[in-house]
């Protein structure tokens, strides 16, 4: 059987389920559609909300940023899992408990006021909103590799999919199935890893192969760190186990990805769905379980495929070089620009380079990807004298890198690097749209609720029944869904990428110090919450759009912090500004102050998510 | 008795209660600290003249390590929290019996 056959068998099985899964638990009331009636087990939530996190980027690139950057790939390791610590031992008991649906619900309760609601629910939106583009992006460009669509296409059928079981099954339709998606998900990361760990340390457990002796080649075993080490050195990179990025920089970008982590709206409510407290400790347990499984292998991942990429193509000759290459020539992910004119491919690091500011880039681009001559140009433009694909770029000549690939192509790229059966690739695909579709069906619902509940009910029309305010969410997904559709046929370029990443400082500045002073502050009052947000965020926003829009320099930046890493500055801003601001006010009314009494009390947290 | 369950769920916790869990929590968020910014990024370079089977330390603490103790730490923390909700009779299971002993 040929791969496309592989992958509709793979895809098609998966979709099946998906939809049946939906069909049979769709919601009825308002209280299953935003929380599921806040009976799920602890087990299935923490399998459902692995799945919500880990998003298509997550999913496909995490291994690859580990296998370029090495040692400065781990603050998304540690950053994206740490934050999960605070967000259980701080954040979701005391909120399930406080018992609301929602985030910005907590944050007009305990600030006892409407603006603060607002400034929350905007937020909300706004950082819902980012993530949602990516994802739809991100389904549109896997089917329309496919089946051969155009990326709108694709983008439409995934929307449409997605609306289908997000619209129709609320929290617990979409809970049920990313349990499915989850398992997915698992199943595709981890076995082409063990596949590939057999093949280059023998060992068929891919995290002790990381740490085990290469073993490929039947030459003597070397510690396989060390080996890749003598590979990137060789070829001019730095060594993997060191980092190129300053401490101070990793520490607070590390830092921000925590705290933002455990200030994400959408992964908040994820836990007002156990039953009770205890639940929700125990549902986190299980939520980071799930997610160490995939993370413990993406360092793996990366490095297997690092070495593979480099043995397979490094000094090998176009004709002779694998199948796979050309593949990927195709979709656009490689390329390869004979500069010396030798037919071998050559791929070295910075530290070959001639030019002052060292870097290997192999042509000469402004948005660092690479372009082609329209397909009606003539055959000579298209296709080089070896077969390969001709760039309309110039080649940049200041260093002798020839080889260029995208980081996302170190885990699609894999199992075919790896030699391994068609099947395996079909897996990975089947689990790539998992990946995709259950956080954008997640991301739907916090996004419509926001819309439906903390705006229309809580600030324009307090009268909504219970029924007239499922329809809104609904209307208000199908309307959220059209522009995030509308944002992934057509990007705003570079901006969205950025922004993604920039949603954790946002996060981090906003809601994290204001949740937690909220939870454990009693004097903490309405004009210090408000102002401390107000400064928190715009600070942040403000020095992100100075370094990325307005052209600011890296000598430029504050104590050395890169944009990404600002965020936990904004943070410690937002906490300095709330308590000093409500030092000088008034205390909260004293039915708040009881408020935030009850809250640390466990028990009592059964009837939550009424409204 | 009645009386007394809607007391219990809405009164704060007693003081007792609020000290043990805040010592659960400052204990588990520096060991957090310390494997992730301590181990993985401040003392790195180190930890990085040992060895875990073939890998350096620090560098193994970074992407592995440190994953593998948060999982800990939410384990540890599920389990300990949840002994202390028993003993101060705020679990939903002991909820009844301790009313009835507090009963004055």
């Amino acid at each position: 059987m040929d791969q496309d056959t592989w992958n509709f068998i793979f895809i098609g099985i998966s979709f099946a389920i998906y939809i049946a899964i939906a069909v049979k638990s769709r919601a009825t009331s308002t209280k299953e559609y935003y929380t599921a009636g806040g009976g799920v087990s602890p087990f299935a939530n923490g399998m459902a909300t692995a799945a919500d996190w880990m998003s298509a980027a997550t999913f496909i690139s995490m291994a690859g940023v580990v296998a370029s950057s090495g040692y400065d790939g781990s603050r998304f390791l540690m950053g994206w899992t740490g934050g999960f610590v605070l967000l259980t031992i701080l954040m979701v008991p005391y909120l399930r408990k406080f018992g609301k649906a929602t985030v910005p619900d907590f944050v007009g309760d305990r600030y006892y006021s409407q603006g603060a609601r607002l400034v929350a629910v905007l937020c909300a939106i706004f950082i819902c909103m980012t993530y949602i583009m990516g994802q739809m992006r991100g389904v549109g460009v896997v089917f329309s590799q496919l089946f051969d669509i155009g990326i709108p296409l694709g983008v439409f059928i995934g929307a449409s999919i997605v609306f289908f079981y997000a619209g129709l099954g609320g929290m617990k339709g979409i809970t049920y199935t990313q349990v499915a998606q989850y398992c997915v998900m698992a199943f595709a990361y981890t076995i082409p890893a063990i596949f590939i760990s057999i093949i280059l340390t023998n060992n068929f457990i891919p995290q002790l192969g990381l740490i085990g002796n290469y073993t490929q080649g039947g030459g003597d075993p070397t510690p396989f760190l060390e080996k890749l080490n003598n590979i990137n050195q060789e070829i001019g990179f730095s060594n993997y186990t060191d980092g190129s990025l300053s401490t101070i920089n990793m520490f607070c970008i590390t830092a921000a990805l925590m705290c933002g982590t455990a200030g994400l709206p959408h992964v908040i409510v994820r836990f007002f769905t156990v039953k009770n407290v205890k639940a929700v400790r125990k549902s986190a347990c299980w939520t980071l379980v799930f997610i160490a499984i995939i993370y413990l292998t993406a360092p793996s991942i990366g490095a297997f495929s690092r070495v593979n990429l480099i043995e397979k193509l490094n000094s090998t000759k176009y004709t002779e070089a694998p199948a796979w290459l050309a593949d990927y020539e195709r979709t656009g992910q490689m390329a390869w620009v004979d500069k010396n004119d030798d037919g071998i491919i050559q791929f070295s690091g910075p530290g070959k380079s001639t030019a002052e500011k060292k870097g290997n880039s192999v042509f000469i681009s402004d948005n660092k990807k690479p372009a082609y001559p329209a397909a009606s140009a003539d055959k000579s433009q298209r296709i080089g004298k070896h077969g390969e694909r001709l760039l309309s770029l110039k080649p940049d000549l200041t260093n002798p890198n020839e080889l260029y690939f995208g980081t996302d192509i170190m885990v699609m790229a894999n199992p075919s690097m790896g030699g391994l059966p068609k099947w395996v690739i079909a897996l990975l695909m089947a689990g790539c749209i998992a990946a995709a579709l259950s956080t954008a069906a997640g991301l739907l619902l916090v996004l419509s609720t926001s819309i439906s509940h903390d705006l229309m009910k809580k600030i324009i029309k307090p009268d909504l029944s219970d029924k007239e305010e499922v329809n809104y969410a609904r209307i208000a997904s199908f309307v959220a869904l059209g522009v995030a559709t509308y944002f992934g046929i057509n990007p705003p370029s570079a901006f969205i990428a950025k922004t993604v990443a920039f949603a954790f400082g946002l996060a981090a500045s906003s809601f994290f110090p204001t949740l937690l002073l909220g939870i454990f502050s009693k004097r903490v009052n309405k004009q210090g919450g408000i102002s401390g947000m107000v400064v928190g965020i715009s600070f942040t926003i403000g020095y992100i759009i100075y370094f990325q829009f307005l052209g600011g320099t890296e000598d430029q930046y504050l104590f050395g912090i890169s944009p990404e890493g600002i965020g936990v500055i904004g943070m410690l801003l937002n906490f300095i500004v709330t308590i000093t601001v409500s030092a000088f006010t008034p205390a909260p009314p004293e039915e708040v102050q009881r408020m935030v009494r009850r809250i640390h009390n466990p028990r009592g947290a059964g009837e939550a998510s009424d409204h | 008795m009645e009386q007394n369950q809607i007391d219990q769920d809405t009164n704060e916790t007693s003081g007792g209660y609020r000290k043990s869990s805040l010592t659960i929590l400052f204990s588990l968020l520096t060991i957090w600290f310390v494997v992730s910014f301590g181990c993985g990024i401040l003392f790195r370079e180190w930890l990085d003249q040992f060895t875990i089977g073939t890998a350096p330390l620090g560098f193994w603490m970074a992407q592995q390590g440190s994953i593998i103790c948060f999982v800990l730490i939410l384990i540890a923390y599920a389990v300990l929290m949840g002994r202390l909700d028993e003993k101060h009779g705020y679990s939903e299971k002991s909820a009844k019996k301790v009313i009835g002993k507090e009963t004055k």
